[in-house]
């Protein structure tokens, strides 16, 4: 029999090693797949994706917090005042620019996720240095377009996807 | 110190097991002949308290589990039912509550104890390692123990930390959407978190199985931290170390107690005692005070990213002190510049302790134009700073003080321990 140390080639045997080290190396994978796939959200909590939200009782200056996926979803009934704050911001002032119209589809209401982008608190209306909202976990400021001004939050409050189905009545998610 | 039994089986049953599995004599080895540094002082009865709270969690935490409902609608009146109506579920639930403080507080100082007499250096880096991997999971047991009563302070301090892992890059919402099992923390992050608080512990438990192994090869350190040289360097562990490890634990659990009849929630949160609602957080969010100082230093760094991999960075960068430190020398006691220096590592990490749970944007103690923000800065960069460049550095140049040569001449004299070593001759030669 050859010495396998005096292979200068890779001989059959080497393909055989890798072959099957790769093969076995898959079937843990996909084995293990599963164990953890386990832990994303289930159909059940993926039912729940989205809601249907009655904006009729919400007068100007007013906000509504309904519950989606487990997180408060703001929507606020914006004042002309606040939405001139908002669209008179040059863009170069802000951390994570986007315009008012980025913001809003309808200026007059503004729906986001009311989750501070820096940890996850949920941050208070009508406050803070910009007068839109402020967190108090660790003092970031949103301005009236709910878009990240000061502190330690990197990111503007997310946009949920929503449509009007009438003017009284949004769909969200 | 392995292979140190004199255990000799007496009886047919025993010798048969031994035969067939050797453990008798290696429990023999670790706890009864084991030889220990004659000279070591109450720092080292840490390691044993720690032990004893360890299996008080485990016990106390397996009979809470046959009263407590991990889902998110039951969860918090269970824990009530616990308080009111389970025989001695008060007892057994404050006992969990405050003996898991008391269990940092316990680990703490046996890391600072390590840290003082230098224990984590050559030969013993492995047994370092081990000891920091118990210190993380500990970390992650408490954190998620700290969730199941399902309070406000449960459910918005769980949000918080597992909003830390999104700043992994690419793929840090998936890691954070796996987590949680849903978009926020819900119902199956509370059912996942039960099953993992459940099994930790005794995984906890597997590694200080390896721990004391990986103390038995070289033996313990001491305040000297000088090796041991002949038999008249040490004692025996039974019954010197076992009776004062046991008198520790009794005075241990004695202030464990003090907390758990007289003072049960003065280390806890009133707002856990409000059911978790995810639509309401509360005004201020603070960890369990054993998280404080690297909640303080993820305050103390502006941007999101960077405060998170520095709060990480703070735990991890424990683990590779025994190459940081290039000092010979292991005992601060010999070490007079070493000594300060730690001496303000623990004074900034209870500085540190203390910031993590104030308003970053206050004066700090009530100093004008100085805020805790700035001081919290200062006390992490010193916290980091005594890692990458004090230890590194001061091993290079420091003057250390002159080594006794052996334990038993700094603890009896060079004339006493000569004595005694004639004595223990004589005394041989007779026998
Ligand atoms: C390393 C050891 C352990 C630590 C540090 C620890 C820590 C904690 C903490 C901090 C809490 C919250 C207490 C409160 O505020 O009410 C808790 C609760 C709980 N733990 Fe543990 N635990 C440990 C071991 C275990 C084990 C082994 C089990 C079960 C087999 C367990 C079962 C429970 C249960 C059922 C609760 C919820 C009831 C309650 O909140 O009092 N624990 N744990
Ligand atoms: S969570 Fe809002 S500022 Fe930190």
């Amino acid at each position: 029999m050859a010495d396998a140390s005096d292979l200068k080639e890779p001989g059959r045997r080497d393909f055989l090693y890798i072959a099957t080290g790769a093969f076995g190396a898959l079937g843990v994978g996909v084995a293990v797949w599963p164990l953890i796939d386990q832990m994303n959200p289930d159909a059940s909590v993926k039912a729940l994706a989205s809601i249907e939200v009655d904006i009729s009782s919400v007068g100007e200056g007013e906000s509504l917090t309904v519950n989606w996926r487990g997180k408060p979803v703001f929507i606020r009934h914006r004042t002309a005042e606040e939405i001139q704050a908002s669209v008179d911001t040059p863009l170069s002032e802000l951390k994570d620019p986007q315009t008012d119209a980025e913001r809003a589809e309808k200026p007059e209401w503004l729906i986001m996720v009311g989750v501070c982008t820096h940890l996850g608190c949920i941050p208070l209306g009508e406050a803070g240095e910009y007068n839109g909202w402020f967190c108090p976990c660790h003092n970031s400021a949103y301005d009236t377009a709910g878009r990240i001004r000061k502190g330690p939050a990197p990111t503007n409050m997310e946009i949920p996807e929503y449509e009007f189905l009438s003017d009284t009545k949004i769909k969200i998610g | 110190m392995s292979g140190h039994s004199t255990y000799v089986p007496k009886s047919d049953a025993g010798k048969w097991l031994e035969e067939r599995l050797p453990i008798i004599s290696l429990m023999h080895s670790a706890a009864v002949s084991m030889p220990n540094p004659r000279n070591l002082n109450y720092w080292w009865v840490f390691g044993g308290i720690a032990m004893f709270m360890l299996i008080v969690q485990i016990v106390t935490g397996i009979i809470l589990a046959m009263h407590y409902t991990p889902h998110a609608d039951m969860a918090f009146n269970s824990v009530e039912h616990i308080m009111r109506d389970v025989n001695w579920g008060w007892l057994l639930r404050y006992t969990h509550a405050n003996g898991a403080s008391m269990f940092f507080v316990a680990v703490y100082i046996h890391i600072l104890r390590g840290m003082y007499y230098g224990s984590y250096k050559a030969p013993r880096e492995v047994l370092w390692l081990l000891g920091m991997l118990i210190y993380l999971l500990m970390m992650a047991t408490g954190f998620m123990g700290y969730v199941l009563p399902w309070g406000q302070m449960s459910f918005w301090g769980a949000t918080v930390i597992t909003n830390f892992f999104e700043v992994v890059p690419f793929i840090g919402d998936d890691i954070r959407t796996l987590l949680w099992g849903g978009f926020a923390v819900d119902n199956p992050t509370l059912n996942r978190f039960f099953s993992l608080h459940y099994l930790l512990p005794f995984v906890i438990l597997g590694v200080v199985v390896l721990h004391i192994w990986a103390l038995h090869v070289p033996g313990s350190n001491n305040p000297l931290g000088i090796e041991p040289k002949t038999k008249q360097d040490t004692m025996s562990f039974h019954p010197y170390f076992t009776m004062k490890d046991l008198y520790a634990i009794v005075l241990f659990a004695i202030i464990l107690f003090y907390f758990v009849f007289f003072n049960p929630n003065f280390m806890g949160h009133p707002d856990n005692y409000i059911p978790a609602n995810s639509l309401v957080t509360p005004a201020h969010i603070v960890p369990e005070w054993y998280y404080l100082p690297f909640y303080a230093i993820v305050r103390a760094i502006p941007d999101k990213a960077l405060g998170v991999a520095g709060m990480f960075g703070a735990i991890l960068i424990m683990f590779v002190v025994p190459w940081l430190d290039t000092s010979k020398v292991r005992s601060a006691k010999f070490r007079p510049a070493y000594r300060i220096f730690f001496w303000i590592f623990v004074v900034n990490g209870l500085l540190l302790g203390y910031l993590g749970q104030v308003n970053t944007t206050d004066d700090f103690l009530g100093i004008h134009g100085v805020t805790n923000l700035i001081i919290s800065r200062i006390g992490t960069i010193y916290y980091f700073g005594f890692f990458v460049v004090i230890l590194p550095v001061l091993g290079l140049i420091e003057k250390t003080k002159p080594l006794p040569n052996s334990i038993s001449e700094a603890v009896l004299g060079v004339e006493g321990a000569a004595e005694e070593a004639a004595e223990l001759a004589a005394a041989e030669a007779k026998a």
